[in-house]
């Protein structure tokens, strides 16, 4: 790049003309931040449709029988919003939509290490969503089994489950090329002095949760695999009545799927350690600490699985053995809620949208994982197994860890992203609403696990009603909340305030460019002396 | 503007796409892994049955199959030296030797699986409906595993087509040949995988 052209002459990614015009530019567009948000575009459809059927089925639980749906409709309901949430939104999620856009600019780079794959990521995953969601409409009905396709009842079933499971099946393929083009991008794209121990905290975090992807996703793979072809060719893999084991799914199912949940939660733990130093106005306490529990967790998550399983039928040795790993787990994740609040312990705190996002995050993942905790020991857990309390958990976890991370990020990269503001005071006061809903929707589920409502039912018994109408009305709140926040997001894209390069005084790279940034990010790669959050 | 779009396409690091395909097989061995678990715990819960049903494999078919993949591989990597070697000819050659070896392989395939079949052998049949639960999963796991297997030579057969389309195009040259390394990498773990299917299926019976 001999003739290095100025800074404001260079058009913007948002604006740049490349081969292809209209939508073509998008859809066939091999540039990172256009991908980054073709994967959010498209999650924002899905997530919009899979949240209204979550209403739709607190509606139905909001009083005892036959409310709104029968049973069958309910089935296919928490089955349909556990897929799409699970594997279309929250697994792929924020590496795809943040991390394609983030990574290459936070390490210095123009682009991912391949470009073309990444793009063909994003069209396996379209194509994945497709397949996956045709199973609604043709065929004998829409699948009933949950997302977990438990044996034998996933092959078992009249209903449609063949392109539910090959949708998942093909999804896994975009999963793993993206994991694959981070790390090769990681490894062999950061700026020159950019050294593995001064690389960014979400980078960091997207690291550990690609390795995740790419050794945990081909086991998830096989298996669905074995399910396609025990339906279709009636290999009797776990079909007891043709001698398989039913125990055998499950086991192969959780080694994907509890690793899986560090796929979730990764990436959101790597942008609360973005968001909290900015507007700590601090460096990182324990930098160290937070890359190591990192590593950590994406190597012990790898031996836990069996807490799904403590009542299916083990022997004794493994209960205690996965009871016991599965606290260890939980150590490096209590190790970054320290580093987060030490980051803010004596700091000169600028109180943000995003900053606010992180600190409910900090209180919904602390409830989430312990509660996990209460899961994580065997006496509870034979008790609140397959109840509320496990939806409650995983809500609070999944939705309140991912989610509000989720959410975080789009506040805290929205300027940089569109190079627009969006409004602040909405923004906090759909903030408040959907927090307040939130945590009136799952806190009764708790109680209600508790007392013994078992999960993925249409109906209950009269005892329950009362917590259920809270719930309910919750989710109701919590919807309001989310419609406000969304709204406010788009209107912002036509009708915000331009925004500056730096509007939160961040000191990592991505600040340092132009928003939203041109095409290549950076005219001169730079060159990198200094630590990510050097800000004393 | 245009000549940033080229800048950005140009990006070449030979490094970086050895390890993306490096990566990529791990990923490929995980998937055979989870088979590889099933089997172990099959064969385990049903010793003898698998050991009778074993016995009706074609041990012959199975070692002629086994040399020619292992030849194969010794084609493509030979291959990769003549590139170096600038002598283009001689390249073509050897990936096209590789082709059809594995077509060869794939003919044998095809006469030992329809073997298998015209003895009523196959998921869903009558005369293994008939058979004990251990031979029904053990057949069940051959044809699932060499299935999988035999539809990766089939990928691999078109990746080393399409580099050999790129070889005659000039496209991939002595100084230019990641992709040809990644297709004969990719070609081992088709052969890998068979050094490991084939103990499994034929030889310990
Ligand atoms: C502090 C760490 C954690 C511990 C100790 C823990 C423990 C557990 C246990 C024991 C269960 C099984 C409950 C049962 O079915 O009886 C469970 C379920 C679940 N957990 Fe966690 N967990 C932790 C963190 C997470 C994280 C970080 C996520 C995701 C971001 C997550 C997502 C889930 C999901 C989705 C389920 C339900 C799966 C299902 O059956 O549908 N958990 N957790
Ligand atoms: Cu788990």
């Amino acid at each position: 790049m001999s003739e290095a052209v100025n800074q404001h002459t260079e058009v913007s990614y948002l604006e740049y003309k490349g081969r292809f015009k209209g939508l073509f530019a998008w859809i066939f567009s091999t540039d990172h931040k256009r991908i980054g948000l073709l994967y959010l575009y498209s999650m924002l459809v899905l997530f919009s449709v899979a949240a209204l059927l979550g209403l739709a089925m607190k509606i139905e639980l909001i009083a005892p029988g036959k409310t709104i749906m029968d049973a069958q409709t309910y089935n296919s309901f928490f089955t349909l919003h556990g897929i799409t949430m699970i594997f279309l939104i929250v697994v792929p999620g924020l590496p795809a939509v943040f991390g394609n856009f983030f990574l290459p600019i936070m390490i210095g780079a123009k682009d991912v290490a391949f470009p073309k794959l990444n793009l063909l990521s994003w069209w396996i995953y379209i194509i994945g969503a497709f397949i996956a969601l045709s199973a609604q409409f043709i065929g004998d009905g829409p699948p009933d089994t949950g997302w977990t396709f438990y044996a034998p009842y996933s092959f078992r079933t009249g209903t449609n489950m063949l392109p539910a499971v090959t949708g998942a099946f093909v999804l896994g393929f975009s999963s793993i090329a993206t994991g694959i083009n981070f790390i090769v991008t990681m490894h062999r794209m950061r700026a020159p002095g950019m050294t593995w121990m001064k690389m960014p905290l979400f980078p960091w975090a997207l690291y550990g949760t690609s390795w995740i992807q790419v050794l945990a996703t081909p086991i998830v793979g096989v298996t669905l695999l074995m399910i396609v072809l025990e339906r279709t060719m009636q290999i009797g893999f776990f079909d007891p009545a043709l001698g398989g084991d039913p125990i055998l799914y499950q086991h192969l199912f959780w080694i994907y799927s509890h690793p899986a949940v560090y796929i979730m939660i990764l990436p959101a733990m790597g942008v609360i350690s973005e968001i909290i130093p900015t507007f700590a106005r601090k460096t990182i306490f324990g930098y160290k600490a937070i890359v190591v529990s990192t590593l950590a967790i994406a190597f012990v998550g790898y031996f836990v699985w069996g807490h799904h399983m403590f009542t299916s039928g083990m022997s004794g040795t493994a209960l205690y053995t996965f009871s016991i790993l599965t606290f260890f787990v939980a150590i490096p994740s209590a190790i970054k809620i320290f580093n987060w609040v030490a980051t803010l312990h004596k700091a000169s705190i600028d109180i943000q949208t995003p900053f606010l996002w992180a600190l409910c995050f900090l209180f919904v993942f602390m409830v989430g994982g312990l509660s996990g905790m209460v899961l994580g020991a065997l006496s509870t857990n034979v008790h609140l197994h397959d109840t509320a309390f496990v939806v409650a958990h995983f809500h609070f976890i999944v939705f309140g860890g991912t989610g509000y991370a989720f959410f975080g990020a789009i506040h805290y990269w929205y300027p940089k992203m569109f190079g627009k503001m969006y409004d602040k005071s909405w923004a906090n006061i759909g903030l408040a609403i959907f927090f307040t809903g939130f945590n009136i929707l799952y806190l009764p589920m708790f109680y209600l696990g508790m007392t013994g409502m078992p999960r993925r039912y249409y109906d209950y018994v009269d005892e329950f009603h009362g917590p259920n109408i809270v719930s309910s009305l919750g989710a109701l709140l919590m919807i309001s909340g989310l419609i406000i926040i969304i709204t406010n997001l788009v209107r912002s894209g036509k009708h915000g305030e331009t925004a500056e390069a730096d509007p939160w005084k961040g000191k990592t790279l991505e600040w340092t460019v132009a928003s939203p940034p041109s095409l290549e990010n950076f005219e001169e790669i730079p060159t990198v002396t200094k630590h990510p959050y050097g800000y004393e | 503007m245009n000549d940033h779009q080229v800048h950005i396409d140009e990006h070449r690091d030979d490094e970086g796409a050895k390890t993306g395909m490096w990566i990529f097989i791990f990923t490929e061995l995980l998937l055979f892994g989870g088979l590889f678990i099933a089997y172990s715990v099959y064969r385990y819960l049903n010793p003898l049955a698998f050991h009778l049903a074993a016995e009706e494999l074609d041990t012959t078919l199975g070692t002629i199959n086994t040399v020619i993949l292992l030849v194969s591989s010794m084609t493509i990597a030979m291959s990769i030296s003549a590139i170096q070697y600038k002598n283009k000819k001689l390249t073509l050659i050897l990936m096209g030797v590789t082709l059809l070896l594995a077509l060869a392989f794939m003919v044998n395939k095809y006469f030992e699986w329809s073997g298998k079949i015209s003895h009523g052998i196959y998921p869903g049949s009558m005369t293994l409906q008939e058979a004990s639960r251990g031979e029904l999963l053990f057949f069940g796991l051959y044809y699932a595993m060499t299935g999988l297997h035999a539809l990766h030579i089939v990928i691999g057969m078109a990746f080393i087509g399409y580099v050999m389309y790129l070889v005659v195009k000039n496209e991939v040259q002595h100084d230019n040949f990641v992709i040809l390394e990644n297709s004969g990498l990719y070609w081992h773990l088709v052969d890998l995988i068979w050094i490991f299917l084939f103990p499994l299926f034929y030889l310990i019976t």
